[in-house]
């Protein structure tokens, strides 16, 4: 059994306390307002790190530090994208600083973990489209290191 | 953006600006919708005494793939305080796109008075208009609906597959690339809930943002669309056409645009869409 990155453990359970659907809203909503885009390049805004299936227009990439940890940039091009936001800054707080290794094992279901079952397929998909990304670039600094 | 009724519409009346909504905050006689595709976003502060319709849950049976029935219907109505004589203002993200979805689905109730608010979400915050976090609660009212009527703006499956035979025409509102299936393939990405990928045949590819500005979300003047639609797609007013997407969301704001926003008569939206037909066994698919 793969080991969730520790930080965001911390977080799934804190969620899995949460008793109502508008906690749920509430908890997310405030991390949609941790959001802070880093657009440090818009070169950076490419196809390659653009997000499929993703309504928000969410870019994904990362940098690898000295200590072979990799940090995590994201750009939310969707204003109204609270969804995206919301994910990529728990993603942010959770998985950056991690090394490759560790945030491979960010869980399939991590959406609906975060999000609930009564998420619609669309939403699902774009969602997942961002964790997929993440653990995609991951994946790549891993075989780098192989 | 032109007035409304100087974009020449047939149904002019059928759009109401950011300005009339907010010049009718307190009209007990409007009910003002707000439908997304975030699901969180209303809760982020939404236009004050609007209430919140929620395409996954208010407007779908929770256990078929289905639209709530006439007692759901019934049963939302009352929650947002509406009776039938209550005109609904829908609006939302994503330049009306699940607005249009709700009012397609108030239409197989009858409930004709409805509108759309020009522009959506986006507009009323580019103009800085006030947004609330206080959710509005309605004494619950006593609306009686009729039975749900598919017929003249629903298509089903069986139905598209009598459409194709006769080659008539169908709008495939979905992105270039979800039309040619070439989405579907991309590695390690979730599928579009379709096993195929790929467009109903003799489909034209008219993805439905062509009929919005895409800088504040008002829809195009019935010139640009009239060119869009019947000039270089051949699609005329009296013809029978059905527009379909993923699951019939973005088809529902083309299904708009032709039927009041150009007239034409004779439009139904296949709701099943792609996530239906790139999954039924034998339906005949072009690439």
């Amino acid at each position: 059994m793969n080991k969730i990155p520790p930080k965001l453990k911390e977080l799934l359970d804190l969620f899995s306390l949460l008793s109502t659907e508008q906690e749920r809203i509430d908890f997310l909503i405030s991390y949609s307002d941790k959001f802070k885009e880093n657009l440090e390049s818009v070169a950076q805004l490419t196809e390659e790190n653009n997000v499929p299936f993703c309504e928000s227009g969410v870019y994904v990439w990362a940098k690898q530090q000295p200590d072979k940890t990799l940090k995590f940039y994201f750009a939310v091009q969707n204003p109204q994208g609270i969804s995206a936001k919301a994910l990529t800054a728990i993603l942010d707080q959770t998985i950056s600083g991690e090394k490759p290794e560790v945030i491979v094992n960010i869980p399939d279901d991590l959406v609906y973990k975060i999000f609930g079952q009564s998420l619609s397929m669309g939403k699902n998909m774009g969602l997942s489209g961002i964790v997929q990304m993440v653990k995609r670039k991951a994946k790549g600094y891993l075989k780098v290191q192989v | 953006m032109s007035e409304i009724k100087e974009r020449g519409y047939s149904n002019p009346d059928v759009l109401v600006t950011t300005e009339w909504v907010a010049n009718h905050l307190n009209d007990k006689s409007i009910r003002i919708v707000e439908s997304n595709e975030d699901q969180l976003l209303y809760s982020t502060g939404h236009i004050p005494g609007a209430v919140h319709v929620d395409w996954t849950k208010d407007l779908n049976d929770q256990i078929r793939r289905d639209y709530l029935d006439k007692k759901g219907f019934e049963s939302l109505m009352s929650r947002i305080g509406a009776t039938t004589g209550t005109t609904v203002v829908f609006y939302g993200d994503k330049n009306n796109w699940w607005a249009c979805y709700a009012y397609w689905v108030f239409q197989l109730f009858g409930h004709k008075n409805a509108k759309i608010m020009d522009g959506g979400r986006i507009k009323w915050e580019k103009e800085g208009r006030e947004l609330t976090r206080d959710v509005p609660i309605f004494t619950k009212t006593a609306y009686t609906s009729p039975e749900r009527n598919d017929t003249k703006v629903r298509a089903f499956r069986d139905q598209v597959l009598e459409h194709v035979k006769k080659r008539l025409p169908l709008v495939d509102v979905r992105s270039p690339q979800e039309y040619s299936g070439e989405r579907l393939h991309m590695p390690e990405y979730p599928n579009e809930g379709a096993l195929r990928g790929g467009h109903i045949p003799g489909a034209k590819n008219i993805p439905w943002a062509k009929a919005v500005n895409p800088e504040d979300g008002t829809f195009k003047p019935a010139s640009e669309l009239k060119k869009l639609y019947q000039e270089e797609n051949d699609l005329r007013p009296g013809d029978n056409i059905i527009a379909y997407c993923r699951i019939g969301e973005r088809s529902s704001h083309t299904w708009f645009v032709l039927t009041n926003l150009l007239g034409y008569k004779n439009v139904r939206n296949y709701d099943g869409s792609w996530t239906e037909w790139g999954n039924l066994v034998g339906a005949p698919i072009e690439k």
